[in-house]
């Protein structure tokens, strides 16, 4: 009887934790519209979010790419197809490696940092500091943090795909010995710019929010104690993986048919 | 704390960077420069069964790529399949009498559809029809024609 009521309530406080970062939502998204006086701080986001993030998603896709290239050119070669390796390569990271792995790193890397950074100024009472000034947090803090994340996702995105694409290069022309042409004219005629590239861009715009709202929202909700901000910060980085894997599955399955 | 220009800075170099990318996605990796088509026009041609063949299939002509299939649909009225493609602007003296026929890339490649022209002076012009079809080779039909005929020759039972 215990557990069934334990159940209900675990049940009911999702429900209403839902409801909650609905609302919250909102109300970041109407105090985001006053941030174009304010676009300063959300450059000062951007960098923050956007550009310390860059290294490890270059790095990382870098390397994806070298690996499609090598367990691609595998395969492929066993059926006398090793020309394809261009379009297999670019084809994975376009339509879900470069969205998918981009929007995981970026919530271990950003997310994680924005909890943080929010829970602590919740907990050293910075917040209720800024409201005393009749200072908006929502507006100040909350809102160009919100817009960086969904700016920079698409770009880190984009920026992951071209250069796996680049390491694929690396490994199959350089080192495996596939046809330069082939390569990339079997990419071109495969690559779809609105089905694949617009629809990858698509899917990033749409972690780039999930992640972001999960991690300001996250911050803003945490116990204000070192124990709160930490769990806040776990939180964030699991709930928005795997937000971001299951929306890939669902927009997978609406946008290639 | 960092240097409020150098910021603003490394922000741009970071856009920059990212619409780049976002661009050679776009022109090197896809195909939006020469998905293009510059002032393309539409024709249309029936046919009785179109195999495999998919949207944005190649239409080549002599083996080069002069368009892509835009829609395929059915025409009620006599239960064919309505190709509808679109070809470059830039070979608009394509003659009326031109055929089309439903080919495959390799043995078991992509289908596309391939054009053979006619000796008429009159050309295709937008929303124009394409009147001699040939329609895609479907495998199980001509396996069984095969196996038929082989089945129907005198002496074929004894063996």
């Amino acid at each position: 009887m215990n557990s069934l009521r334990r159940l209900g309530q675990y049940v009911l406080d999702s429900v209403e934790g839902l409801g909650r970062a609905s609302l919250f939502f909102l109300e970041v998204a109407s105090g985001a519209r006053k941030l174009i006086r304010r676009f300063d701080l959300v450059v000062q986001q951007v960098f923050a979010v956007g550009v310390l993030t860059l290294l490890i998603i270059l790095v990382s896709g870098l390397f994806v790419g070298m690996v499609l290239g090598l367990q691609g050119y595998n395969t492929l070669s066993k059926f006398g197809a090793a020309d394809s390796l261009g379009l297999l390569v670019a084809l994975s990271l376009v339509r879900e490696l470069g969205p998918v792995v981009t929007a995981l790193l970026f919530a271990g890397r950003a997310g994680s940092a924005l909890t943080a950074e929010i829970g602590l100024m919740k907990a050293t009472e910075q917040l209720a500091g800024m409201e005393m000034m009749a200072v908006n947090p929502v507006e100040r803090v909350i809102a160009p943090r919100l817009v960086a994340g969904i700016i920079s996702m698409p770009l880190l995105a984009a920026l992951f795909s071209a250069i796996g694409v680049l390491g694929g290069q690396l490994v199959g022309v350089g080192l495996l010995g596939v046809d330069s042409g082939a390569f990339w004219s079997q990419m071109q005629s495969g690559v779809s710019f609105h089905e694949d590239v617009l629809n990858g861009v698509i899917k990033s715009v749409v972690f780039g929010v999930v992640v972001t709202w999960i991690a300001v929202f996250q911050g803003y909700e945490s116990v204000p104690t070192s124990e709160g901000v930490s769990r806040a910060t776990n939180r964030t980085v699991v709930y928005s993986s795997l937000a971001v894997l299951a929306l890939d599955f669902v927009m997978t399955a609406l946008m290639f048919k | 704390m960092i240097q409020r220009r150098q910021l603003e800075l490394w922000v741009g170099v970071f856009v920059a960077a990212g619409l780049l990318a976002l661009a050679m996605l776009a022109f090197r990796v896809g195909n939006l420069a020469a998905g293009a088509v510059t002032n393309g026009y539409s024709v249309q041609a029936e046919f009785n069964d179109i195999g495999g063949l998919k949207v944005r299939a190649p239409v080549t002509l002599a083996g080069v790529r002069i368009g892509r299939v835009s829609s395929i649909s059915i025409d009620p009225s006599n239960y064919e399949a309505v190709v509808t493609m679109e070809l470059d602007g830039r070979y608009n003296n394509i003659p009326v009498d031109t055929s089309a026929s439903i080919l495959t890339a390799g043995l078991l490649g992509e289908q596309y559809i391939g054009l053979d022209p006619g000796g008429s002076s009159q050309y295709l012009k937008n929303g124009g029809r394409i009147q001699v079809t040939q329609s895609a080779l479907v495998l199980e039909k001509i396996i069984s024609q095969f196996l038929f005929n082989v089945a129907s020759k005198p002496g074929a039972e004894k063996k």
